[in-house]
């Protein structure tokens, strides 16, 4: 009999809500200490500039790792209709996976960091995630190689060009010349490396949180809808020019910076094309519903799905206006930034894990549905107004401060706030957000114990590969 | 579409390897184009009049800069506007930063930017403010760093700190490497990121 190796499948998965859980943790905690400094305890591994890339790395490699290992592994597998290829390397990738959180989780407190956003990790975990990402590569384009059917599915096209690019851009990035077993300098200085870095960082954004998600989007949303993808066509155009044109937006994180002009040009430019084809992987998930918009009022899970959507579209329409030079010299440095990464991650990143992990869940563990309908109800609206709440709050937060700190006294032609004002001024703001934070947390919270639930009900069932005739 | 003899997607989409190399190439553009240009164009390369590479005490206070995560919320890059330069100082220059592996230019203000910071306060100031920031500044949100009052400079990584550095072209000499733990005889690790903080932009004005 044949059947689907699933096993990296549910240990991703399950890693995936539980690493969502700490890593929101840490993002309340660290919000509350803007509000309240003295919550570090007084202790050096605690305070915000350790704690926040622990953050980051937590929401962004751990649970949007494991989410994307888990679903890359499931998808790959029932659109090729064959097992993995090399299941004892993809369990090498679950184990080595969680191996590199736990070095994260233990080393970025201790302060080892090489003081790159999103690339912190020093340089032995480093290498350590370069060998796993290659049997990764190994494993997902060797399953599709030995495929049952002629055409790659469009899940996968994205899915590989997340696996190719984010090898690329880690292995470019992370070139650091060792001084110590966990110290580092990056090879590269100054504009060059502010040039690699964000070359690197937003398409971390434009990869990894991105087209790894679109992947999940265009197997699960038709899935979950029952419908066909809305138009083939659309997504040949958006998939080719996506890929090609995220590469070069990263210049738009250093308008007026010491960057040549050119470079920020181009990198503006780039960014507003983006806007296109951001938009048709919206429209092409979205419209993939027309027919059967009411299954929106009965079924959570959908929902979970098509408002992440609705959330990538509008945080890829907010993206290219931010990176209008003019607009970007009021929104640099603020909290609008802050505002925006959030809509995407919590928006688009967040409620489609969520939503696919909900479908997968049941069946990895042979369940018909999730031990609870009404709680995942419950979690799509503490989650939803806990999105709203944040961005909202520092939407406000960022243009007032932004606006504070360019406002010039017309009396004498000086500076018409000093910097503690602006800080002072946010405080309410803060209260929000965290307040938006914790109802996402909350939710989430009620996600890991329905899943507990769910699992506690299993009843073994491999599932089979489809005959073809 | 597969009976007509032209060039469809479908060449593309049935083939793992062809899939996998224009994936590649379609990603590769961007880097070359935006990256390598910036190893040729002159003033991006060549320091500005009088800097020189970190001195031993300011470059053990880099590295305390980077472990204690300050570049997540100060920036180290003023921007040419009115209201930017009245507040810190001159525009930064590509030149102020050839020396910066890696580069803490930033990209959030929670606090303000630090890159004209040198010099600005009295090194007493400093010792304040970083072992209770509210001490100086009521309004401020800024941990506090008490222990670095109590921990040393010197904890033996500076010479190969330097040789790590040098090889990678900041342009230290051999004799400077071997002076270099002279330098941190006796200093905290409070001393250091002074000592850093104080060296932040100051051959621009």
């Amino acid at each position: 009999m044949h059947i689907y190796t699933d096993d990296a499948v549910k240990n991703f998965s399950i890693m995936a809500v539980f690493w969502a859980v700490v890593g929101l943790l840490v993002g309340v905690i660290i919000s509350s200490q803007l509000i309240w400094p003295e919550l570090n305890l007084g202790l050096p591994w605690t305070s915000f500039g350790r704690l926040r890339p622990l953050h980051t790395n937590a929401v962004i490699f751990a649970f949007g790792g494991s989410t994307l290992f888990a679903t890359s592994y499931y998808v790959v597998q029932r659109t090729c209709q064959t097992k993995l290829f090399a299941p004892f390397l993809a369990n090498f990738t679950f184990w080595g996976w969680q191996l590199v959180i736990v070095l994260a989780a233990i080393t970025l407190p201790m302060g080892y960091t090489s003081g790159k956003e999103y690339a912190e990790l020093e340089w032995p975990i480093d290498i350590l995630i370069a060998i796993i990402w290659i049997c990764y590569a190994i494993v997902f384009f060797g399953t599709i190689s030995k495929r049952k059917i002629k055409h790659i599915y469009v899940a996968n096209w994205f899915f590989g060009a997340f696996i190719i690019a984010v090898a690329l851009l880690h292995i470019v990035n992370s070139a650091a010349i060792p001084a110590g077993f966990f110290k580092s300098y990056s090879v590269y200085a100054g504009v060059q490396d502010a040039m690699v870095q964000w070359w690197y960082g937003h398409n971390a954004v434009g990869f990894f949180l991105t087209a790894g998600f679109l992947g999940i989007m265009y197997y699960f949303v038709p899935k979950q809808a029952n419908r066909p993808i809305y138009s083939y066509s659309l997504s040949i155009v958006h998939f080719w020019a996506l890929i090609f044109t995220y590469m070069w937006a990263g210049p738009h994180h250093l308008h007026y910076t010491a960057l040549p002009d050119w470079t920020q040009s181009l990198g503006m430019v780039f960014s507003l094309i983006l806007l296109a084809p951001s938009w048709g992987g919206m429209i092409n998930g979205v419209m993939t519903l027309s027919g059967a918009w009411d299954k929106l009022k009965t079924d959570p899970i959908l929902r979970f799905l098509i408002v992440s959507l609705s959330f990538y579209g509008m945080s890829t329409f907010e993206g290219p206006m931010m990176s209008i030079k003019t607009v970007n010299a009021l929104s640099h440095y603020t909290e609008w930034t802050i505002g925006h990464v959030h809509s995407g991650a919590l928006g688009w990143v967040g409620l489609i894990s969520m939503g696919a992990l909900y479908c997968l869940i049941p069946k990895l563990y042979g369940q018909k549905n999730m031990y609870s309908t009404k709680l995942i109800e419950i979690h799509f609206w503490m989650a939803t107004i806990g999105i709203v709440f944040y961005i909202a709050a520092l939407w406000i937060a960022g243009v007032m401060e932004g606006l504070m700190w360019r406002e010039i006294d017309p009396s004498d032609g000086t500076l018409a706030y000093t910097f503690a004002e602006s800080v002072k001024a946010k405080t309410p703001f803060y209260i929000a957000r965290l307040f938006g934070g914790v109802l996402y947390l909350g939710g989430m919270l009620i996600m890991f114990w329905n899943v507990i639930k769910t699992i506690q009900n299993k009843r073994l069932i491999e599932s089979k590969i489809p005959e073809l005739n | 579409m597969s009976d007509k003899k032209k060039f469809t997607h479908e060449k593309i989409e049935t083939n793992n390897f062809l899939m996998i190399i224009l994936i590649f190439i379609v990603i590769l553009f961007a880097g070359i184009v935006e990256i390598i240009p910036l190893y040729f164009q002159k003033n991006m390369l060549q320091p500005v009049k009088g800097l020189k590479p970190y001195k031993p005490l300011a470059l053990i206070g880099r590295s305390i800069y980077v472990r204690e995560g300050c570049y997540t919320c100060h920036s180290q890059m003023i921007r040419p506007f009115r209201a930017e330069t009245l507040r810190y100082g001159h525009y930064s220059l590509a030149g102020e930063f050839v020396y910066d592996h890696p580069f803490q230019w930033g990209s959030k203000r929670t606090g303000p930017d630090l890159a004209r910071v040198g010099k600005k306060y009295s090194n007493n100031w400093h010792q304040i403010h970083l072992t209770n920031p509210r001490d100086v500044v009521p309004e401020s949100i800024m941990p506090a760093y008490p222990w670095l009052n109590d921990t040393s400079a010197s904890d033996g990584s500076i010479k190969n700190k330097m040789k790590a550095l040098k090889m990678i072209g900041v342009p230290y000499s051999e004799e400077e490497i071997q002076n270099s733990p002279d330098a941190l005889i006796d200093k905290t690790e409070m001393d250091a990121l002074i000592s850093y903080l104080q060296s932040l932009g100051i051959h621009v004005r």
